[in-house]
């Protein structure tokens, strides 16, 4: 009895961690349950029917669904691309160099984060309004690059700071020119940052309804497919292809973290750290520093 | 030459990110205040007028909205608080090799969409289901009540979505603590209680801080919780905005209830700041290391 009782009062944080995970997570595992719902009409019912596959095999077949899944996906690319390139730049302005006007340049990246979504999609629309401009995929793309820079700025510029720049000066030491030296050094050790930022800007364009729902005119977005039909009934296949973005966005984290790990361990130029310490922090190589343990 | 090359350098590195900022950020907000001062109909079209009066009539009968809007996200906020906590605490400090999947599990809900989540959130409380049935007995809704369409429901899925945006910075804060603070404050003959009180959480302050905004920010503007799991007595100040904008096409008084609302956001934000005291949110404190 006393065992269990210390048992559990040395676990009791971890178990509170996986239930409160459990939650976390029941609404994706809601989601999953019901693409394979067989229910009356091809539509959700919120009510669990019994077992079928029937929409998985037919996961394609509502032409209005998959043609709002790749405007996302498009969008979501588009967006990720303008806003990764954008933010990096930012990032290592911010980091490597000292300027005037970098007050002001921090507060133009945190005041997006700290707008509510809809005081930006009002505001946004307020100005296409004012200029009369067609609302579409163009203004859908502007605003998703515009709410992206400000994250993936954060992303980039806390890898940055993180950074050895040992490893850069070493190879001006060896007469690599600065763009030889970017371009070799600098960037690889920094593309685990900068991939996890472009992953979060995927993420976050693909996600968005409500700045989407002010300015996107008649073309729909997933999210916005959704909301449209969440009135009238929703098609078992929209589960089923969220089920599927879950599945590849976990694979392809997966990978990352993979390839990051991977990336880490070749940048440690010390060798590896005895079993036990592994959480050591790797301390960066100064001159006149044994390099060996 | 180079000295001056070198000097717009970061200028070059800044410009491209800044001015799509001030174009489609700042801009923007100024158009909303001009639009907010205009008068005239959809129909004849708005023109520029300082219309001053857009302001008040866009308050008129509406505090009920705003009220709400901010009980909901501070409850929600005070909720995802308790729950994010001791969650962060346990990924960073308890969990050894599970970290990186619990990790994992709290950014998961990100890869399925908002509103698809909401949705979810809808038929798990649907009348009748396991969940309400589990509630019903526990008493905590009476047998014949329901979840749906309550205050409850809104403040739940306020909770739930903007987690995440707590549990984060929160970890973050923890994870770069060094763990020999708490041995020595141990030595030292300070309680569990005492070492945490006086070393763990004031260390994790600019984590609660920045968890504190992320989460309230976006409650306080959400509507599509209240509109998907509330009823009619629940919609908050975003289903009035988004309502006045994209169906009543009242753009002028819509364009005045945002500029209020972000004032108002922004004076809490500012106030709680000052009481909190720290620069956690601007990343003061990672300019500080460089």
């Amino acid at each position: 009895m006393s065992v269990a009782w210390s048992w559990l009062r040395r676990n009791a944080l971890l178990l509170y961690a996986a239930v409160a995970v459990a939650y976390m997570l029941l609404p994706i595992a809601v989601v999953g349950l019901f693409s394979f719902d067989r229910t009356r009409g091809g539509e959700l019912d919120y009510t669990w029917s019994g077992f079928t596959l029937e929409y998985w095999r037919n996961a394609f077949a509502d032409e209005s669904v998959n043609d709002a899944m790749i405007v996302s996906l498009q969008l979501a690319g588009l967006s990720t691309l303008g806003s990764t390139i954008l933010g990096t730049l930012m990032a290592l302005a911010l980091v490597r160099h000292q300027f005037r006007g970098r007050r002001l340049s921090n507060l133009l990246i945190v005041l997006p984060m700290a707008t509510p979504e809809i005081v930006i999609g009002a505001a946004l629309l307020s100005m296409f309004l004012v200029y009369g401009l067609q609302l579409g995929f163009q203004t859908l793309l502007i605003a998703h690059v515009m709410f992206s820079i400000s994250f993936v700025v954060v992303v980039v510029r806390s890898r940055l700071i993180g950074f050895d720049r040992s490893l850069e000066d070493a190879a001006a030491d060896l007469g690599a020119r600065p763009l030889t030296t970017f371009r070799t050094i600098t960037l690889p050790l920094l593309a685990p940052g900068i991939v996890a930022a472009g992953l979060l800007a995927f993420a976050l364009s693909i996600d968005d309804f409500v700045i989407s729902n002010f300015n996107s005119g008649t073309t729909e977005t997933f999210p916005l497919y959704i909301f449209g039909v969440s009135l009238r009934g929703i098609p078992v296949q929209v589960n089923v292809l969220a089920t599927m973005l879950f599945v590849v966005a976990v694979a392809g984290i997966s990978l990352v973290l993979w390839q990051q790990r991977r990336a880490e361990r070749m940048a440690e130029v010390r060798p590896e750290p005895p079993v036990g310490t592994q959480a050591a922090p790797v301390r960066p190589i100064r001159p006149g520093q044994p390099t060996a343990t | 030459m180079t000295s001056l090359r070198r000097r717009l350098v970061p200028y070059g590195l800044l410009g491209p990110g800044a001015i799509w900022l001030a174009l489609f950020f700042v801009v923007p907000m100024y158009f909303m205040g001009e639009m907010a001062l205009r008068s005239g109909t959809f129909d004849t079209g708005f023109t520029f007028a300082w219309e001053w009066s857009n302001f008040a009539d866009s308050l008129d009968g509406r505090e009920q909205q705003l009220i709400r809007s901010f009980i909901y996200a501070g409850t929600a906020t005070l909720i995802a608080l308790a729950i994010a906590y001791p969650l962060a605490y346990a990924i960073a400090l308890r969990a050894g090799r599970w970290k990186l999947l619990l990790l994992f599990a709290v950014v998961a809900p990100f890869f399925t969409t908002y509103l698809i989540r909401t949705i979810a959130w809808k038929t798990i409380l649907a009348d009748a289901s396991p969940a309400v049935d589990a509630l019903q007995l526990l008493m905590l809704v009476p047998d014949d009540g329901r979840v749906l369409a309550t205050s409850g429901a809104v403040i739940a899925g306020l909770t739930y979505n903007f987690l995440p945006f707590m549990i984060l910075p929160i970890y973050a804060s923890l994870e770069r603590m060094d763990v020999r603070l708490i041995e020595s404050a141990k030595d030292l003959y300070a309680s569990s209680t005492q070492a945490f009180l006086r070393v763990t959480l004031p260390i994790s302050m600019p984590g609660i801080v920045a968890g504190v905004l992320l989460t309230f920010i976006p409650s306080a503007g959400d509507y599509v919780n209240a509109l998907l799991l509330g009823g009619t007595g629940q919609s908050m100040i975003g289903n009035v905005i988004q309502s006045l904008y994209l169906q009543q096409r009242n753009y002028p008084e819509a364009a005045a209830l945002s500029f209020l609302m972000m004032v108002v956001i922004l004076g809490v934000v500012i106030a709680y700041l000052r009481l909190a005291g720290t620069g956690a949110f601007m990343g003061d404190e990672d300019e500080a290391k460089t």
